[in-house]
């Protein structure tokens, strides 16, 4: 279980309590935190989950893979912290990771 | 038709994909008024890509298949009907009845119903085992069929064949894909991939029949034991996926006199010549922007385009400008993405080498990509689908060199 701070572009914030094992895109669209799409479902398909993680939690979120890469590459308004949220998976040690979402996936 | 027991506001036909993005997409843009959903199956809206791949193998669960959590639509105020067949449609009421009896009262209706799986109509059909995949049920059943030891029959060599043929493969069940074409993925891909994804799957242990003709469905005690071909020959199975399309279900959009050409024709709002009548999905037969002719998409990505124009018109907001169609399909390790039609192509630039499981294909026409196909190369599926929406033009020669980058190819 990890406690995750979704903020919106707005600055609206959201603080939910994610299960082990789901993505941080499904914490989001699971209790319909506004700002990420996900349209693919979790495939890594079409980077409408796009987030961007707190400066303090990169190091914990693991590395993206070369495709993750590839289609964060071209997404719009991408940043060094930029991750594709249905890559990131939610384990104890990301308790307390904080996400913020772009104006629009799409 | 019984007197209107709802409200009125926006029914939604078809709690599927796009039925329930609308949905949702109601609330979200503010629409206030009441909004019933009404489904035939008894299962509130969920994602069918998983059930050809991760549910068939086991890795994921009913849940996560839910489009929303189920206490979302009570706390959005969406009246959601579910195991309710809709039978007709009266435009001149504007009410829509149901199986049951019970109507439902419209000032705007969005029809929804999606499609079916064809299901072929020769000697044998009705055999148990020999089975289609559309819905939750569908894949509970497949699932079933599968295993250490069986034997899959797969009739077609499309997406959802392929999809199903891999799943089988991780679940150790022997798969022969059976198709009907010279080559699998002839309707949908170019023959690069078809031969690409002949091998993949060979490698993994699919046997593929093509231009293979079904006579029909053998049996014993009520269960299918072969499938025998046009040649005469026998082969034998435990289970047969039948995956040769999904006719889509206008019956109640033309019986209430809406023009369908082959899927319910609407514009570029989702709306059909009805104004107070809007149709999304894989139902529809609908306008291509970027390719100046009318046509019927099958994708979740359509689905959701068509769920925002119908949504953003109902509430008055600015249609969104439209997308550039595109699709995926996960087979064993695979990331296959596709963009665009290959209308008017008269060229093929291949990118990368298929040998490597990394490369693309882009068809264009001169210097514009009309559409591209990517396996496991995500930079020239996202590339390519901003290309061909911006109708940037590039030079063949770049973009088949993997020595120049997509971004430097697309600049």
């Amino acid at each position: 279980m990890a406690k995750i701070r979704y903020i919106e572009h707005n600055g609206a914030e959201h603080l939910i309590d994610v299960k082990t094992g789901l993505s941080v895109m499904e914490g989001a669209v699971k209790n319909n935190i506004p700002g990420i799409d996900a349209d693919c479902g979790g495939a890594c398909a079409c980077a409408t989950c796009h987030v961007y993680v707190d400066e303090a939690w990169r190091g914990k979120t693991g590395t993206p893979s070369a495709m993750e890469e590839s289609m964060l590459d071209f997404a719009e308004n991408v940043e060094p912290n930029s991750r594709l949220s249905c890559q990131i998976r939610v384990t104890d040690e990301i308790d307390g990771l904080i996400v913020t979402m772009p104006e629009s996936q799409h | 038709m019984a007197q209107a027991g709802g409200s009125a506001g926006v029914v939604i036909v078809g709690a599927g994909h796009a039925g329930g993005t609308a949905a949702a997409l109601l609330r979200q843009y503010g629409y206030a008024g009441p909004v019933t959903l009404i489904g035939e199956e008894p299962i509130a809206p969920y994602q069918r890509p998983p059930l050809s791949k991760a549910w068939l193998k086991g890795e994921t669960d009913a849940e996560a298949l839910m489009l929303k959590p189920e206490d979302f639509y009570a706390g959005a105020g969406i009246d959601l009907v579910l195991d309710a067949p809709v039978t007709a449609i009266d435009r001149a009421q504007r009410r829509v009845g149901l199986a049951d009896g019970r109507a439902f009262a419209y000032d705007n209706l969005v029809l929804a119903t999606g499609a079916r799986a064809r299901a072929l109509d020769i000697p044998g059909a009705d055999l148990g085992g020999v089975l289609t995949l559309r819905s939750a049920a569908d894949a509970q059943v497949l699932k079933s069929a599968l295993g250490p030891g069986k034997r899959l029959a797969v009739i077609g060599g499309g997406y959802i064949g392929l999809e199903v043929a891999a799943s089988a493969r991780a679940l150790e069940t022997a798969a022969v894909v059976i198709e009907r074409e010279p080559r699998i993925l002839a309707r949908v891909a170019c023959e690069v991939l078809s031969t690409f994804f002949t091998d993949y799957h060979r490698a993994r242990g699919v046997a593929f029949e093509v231009a293979a003709d079904v006579q029909a469905f053998e049996g014993k005690a009520g269960c299918v034991t072969d499938v025998r071909l046009g040649d005469g020959r026998l082969i034998a199975c435990d289970a047969v996926l039948v995956g040769v399309g999904a006719p889509p279900n206008v019956e109640l959009a033309a019986a209430a006199g809406l023009e369908c050409v082959g899927g319910i024709v609407v514009d570029e709002q989702a709306r059909t010549a009805d104004p107070t009548i809007f149709a999304i999905g894989d139902v529809t037969h609908r306008p291509l922007p970027l390719y100046g002719r009318m046509f019927r998409l099958e994708s979740v990505a359509n689905a959701l385009e068509q769920a925002r124009q119908a949504a953003s018109a109902i509430v008055g907001r600015p249609v969104p400008a439209h997308e550039v169609t595109w699709n995926w399909s996960d087979q064993y390790d695979l990331k296959y993405q596709f963009a665009g039609l290959p209308f008017e192509v008269d060229a093929v630039v291949v990118r990368g080498e298929p040998a490597g499981a990394k490369f693309a294909v882009f068809h264009l026409k001169g210097d514009l990509v009309q559409a591209v196909e990517a396996v496991n190369a995500g930079a020239e599926f996202m590339a390519g689908r901003q290309l061909i929406a911006q109708r940037r033009p590039i030079s063949p020669a770049r973009l088949a060199d993997t020595a120049v980058s997509m971004k430097e190819v697309a600049a």
